[in-house]
């Protein structure tokens, strides 16, 4: 059984070629039905970044065509930037997208729920499932041993994570917004979706008592104001902070130029960041994780090689299993035909013979078993199973 | 017996202590390596004051190089709560170290083997000396949850654009777990510290200096508390209070107690 990919994605084509190929979930369920009906086993694994066709196949040689068609028939201007991948190569690369170290921020976390997925949807065997199952876990297991998936990507997200960072978790933490502008609202959009409140959105036209007024309840605020001079200064929030009883206060400003008055640092309890920290703080974390890629692609390529060593070992399965059941054959034979002087054994000499005769078998082949294996890993399985059954002659009754 | 176990529980806890400075440098193998060191050390220790309850028939950690070795494992204890965490393993780095020198200095000063025989009988060497021990260990924590606080607040103050790097927990949860590490701390120490007072009236004793400076010490703690909960203090400056406090707890714990053991 051979393992087949054919797919593009965001490396290979641009967005208005990835779209045309794009499929939704009852399209590429149905596309995986359709595949296997010829290859016994297909996957679809359809995102806005790339679109791969998995198949397990007896003939690689029907199978890849067959998925080039079928993707050529979404969009024929496809076939130049599709991949084509065989067997460990094949199943490196799904390990790679399960680990997200083939998506464009590496260790985003949405793909290996799409992996999931896909799995659910496809039409799986004992290869596929396999395969699929052990990228889930590789996924897995590259998001806990690394921290490639740990730190945020965008300017909102490391907002979000410096108010985890000082209050904890959110929920029921409240946040002042000053100004709507786009990147406030998605840092607010992401501090709410963590369990934060907000408490009061003002503008220019907000009264400064209410906003003075806030400044002693809230945990979080978020300046984006499109103000030429400050909004807030400092000794407006030092007033506040009278009332907050030593609760630490995070002031995130987005504005250019600058809402929220620098010496607001020197306060004790408050810590404020302007645009320039957040986006030093992204830039570092995303070198930080390709940093961590790296320990991951380590994790990913030792897990490859396990399933190559399983993926080898099919090959030489079944001329294992005949051996082991000629042997068996020869050796039940034997006993039958010595069954007259057996004869005159009693029970427990009867079965002692039996034992004795079943692990001769047994250690006799327990060396050619493992060096088959060992063969299979090593690319020389099959012609090792082939030599085995022509010096055994297993299989030549059905001949 | 008591020997075969005090080397596995020193070495462990300095396999934690390397393993947590691992662990800054690079987070992950080295941290997880520590904290086995720790849960396996404290096991070790574990058996070692069982081997010597056992042996002895009764309270045998009355010296103060016996009380020690005590003290580290109510510490080592007292920190496996928060310090199988991830976040948490920097706290390992304060504590672990502090916990193989005073297992160290234990065992030079005797207190991992043979006790001596103690004056004073065994159920008031229990509730004295077992209830100052617990909270003191409850202080070391606190102050190391308070060290932890301090750096981190300084980290979050300068704004280095690592400051997401390293997963830490929470300024806001440091500060809680301080404050409750203490609120449970000091009622034992009232308690200890009334054992000892009503004995000492009793026997008609005088005051010493160990018994001065835990009175200060349980002064210091007792404004913590009342500071953070009726004067709404919190932050660096409890933090820094609880520091203080330690510092007491220090001087009682190693430079005093000869004189009131003796």
């Amino acid at each position: 059984m051979r393992l087949v990919l054919v797919g593009t994605s965001h490396h290979h084509a641009p967005v208005e070629l990835r779209e045309r190929v794009a499929l939704k979930r009852d399209a590429a369920q149905e596309l995986a039905a359709r595949l296997a009906a010829d290859s016994e086993e297909a996957i679809v694994l359809s995102t806005c970044n790339r679109t791969e066709l998995y198949l397990g196949s007896e003939d690689a040689e029907r199978a890849e065509p067959a998925a080039v068609a079928a993707l050529t028939a979404l969009e024929p201007e496809v076939e130049p930037a599709l991949y084509r991948l065989h067997d460990r190569a094949a199943a490196h690369h799904l390990f790679r997208v399960a680990a997200g170290l083939d998506s464009l921020v590496p260790g985003e976390g949405e793909i290996l729920g799409q992996v999931r997925v896909a799995h659910e949807l496809g039409v799986t065997g004992p290869l596929l499932d396999r395969v699929f199952r052990q990228a889930l876990h590789v996924g897995r297991k590259v998001r806990a041993e690394t921290a490639v998936a740990e730190s945020p990507t965008s300017v909102s997200a490391a907002a979000a994570a410096l108010a985890e960072q000082v209050f904890g978790g959110l929920a029921a933490r409240s946040i002042l917004l000053l100004g709507a502008g786009k990147v406030s609202e998605q840092a607010a959009r992401n501090l709410r979706s963590r369990g934060a409140e907000i408490a009061l959105v003002a503008d220019s036209r907000t009264a400064r008592d209410a906003i003075a007024h806030q400044l002693a309840a809230v945990d979080v605020v978020i300046a984006s104001t499109s103000s030429p001079a400050l909004v807030l200064e400092a000794a407006t929030v030092a007033e506040a902070l009278r009332g907050r009883r030593g609760r630490p206060l995070l002031l995130v400003d987005l504005a250019v130029p600058r809402d929220l008055d620098p010496a607001i640092r020197d306060l004790d309890g408050c810590y404020l960041y302007d645009i320039d920290d957040l986006e030093a703080i992204v830039a570092e974390t995303l070198a930080g994780r390709r940093l961590e890629a790296q320990r991951a692609e380590t994790l990913v390529a030792a897990e490859a090689e396990k399933f190559h060593e399983w993926h080898a070992s099919l090959d030489v399965v079944p001329a294992i299993a005949s051996l082991r059941a000629r042997a068996e054959e020869i050796r039940a034979a034997e006993l039958r035909k010595a069954d007259a002087l057996l004869g005159r054994l009693d029970e427990s000499q009867r079965r002692a013979v039996e034992a004795v005769t079943a692990q001769i078998v047994n250690k006799l082949l327990h060396l050619p078993t493992v060096r088959m294996k060992q063969a299979a890993a090593a690319a020389d399985g099959v012609l090792y199973a082939e030599a085995v059954r022509h010096l055994f002659g297993l299989g030549e009754d059905q001949r | 017996m008591a020997e075969l176990l005090f080397w596995p529980a020193l070495l462990l806890y300095g396999e934690a202590a390397v393993g947590y400075l691992g662990d800054v440098r690079r987070p992950g193998r080295a941290g997880r390596a520590a904290t086995w060191g720790v849960r396996l050390g404290w096991l070790a220790q574990t058996a070692l004051l069982a081997v010597q309850a056992a042996r002895d028939n009764g309270f045998p950690w009355g010296t103060w190089a016996s009380s020690l070795s005590l003290f580290v494992w109510l510490v080592v204890s007292a920190y496996l709560i928060w310090g199988c965490r991830r976040s948490y393993r920097l706290l390992g780095l304060g504590v672990m170290p502090l916990a193989a020198v005073l297992l160290a200095v234990a065992r030079i000063g005797g207190g991992t083997g043979a006790a001596e025989v103690s004056r004073y009988s065994s159920a008031f060497l229990v509730v004295h000396v077992g209830l100052v021990l617990a909270a003191f260990a409850g202080f070391t924590l606190a102050a190391a949850l308070s060290a932890l606080y301090v750096w981190e607040e300084a980290r979050l103050k300068t704004r280095p654009a690592t400051i997401l790097r390293r997963r830490m927990p929470a300024l806001a949860t440091l500060d809680a777990l301080a404050l409750r590490t203490v609120a449970w701390s000091l009622p034992l120490l009232t308690l200890g510290i009334a054992a000892g007072l009503v004995r000492l009236i009793g026997r008609d004793a005088r005051f010493d200096a160990l018994i001065a400076a835990t009175v200060a010490t349980w002064l210091v703690w007792t404004a913590y508390v009342v500071l953070r909960v009726v004067a709404g203090w919190a932050g660096r400056r409890a933090a820094y209070l609880a520091l203080a406090g330690f510092a007491l707890v220090a001087v009682v714990r190693l430079a005093l107690p000869a004189t009131h053991f003796a």
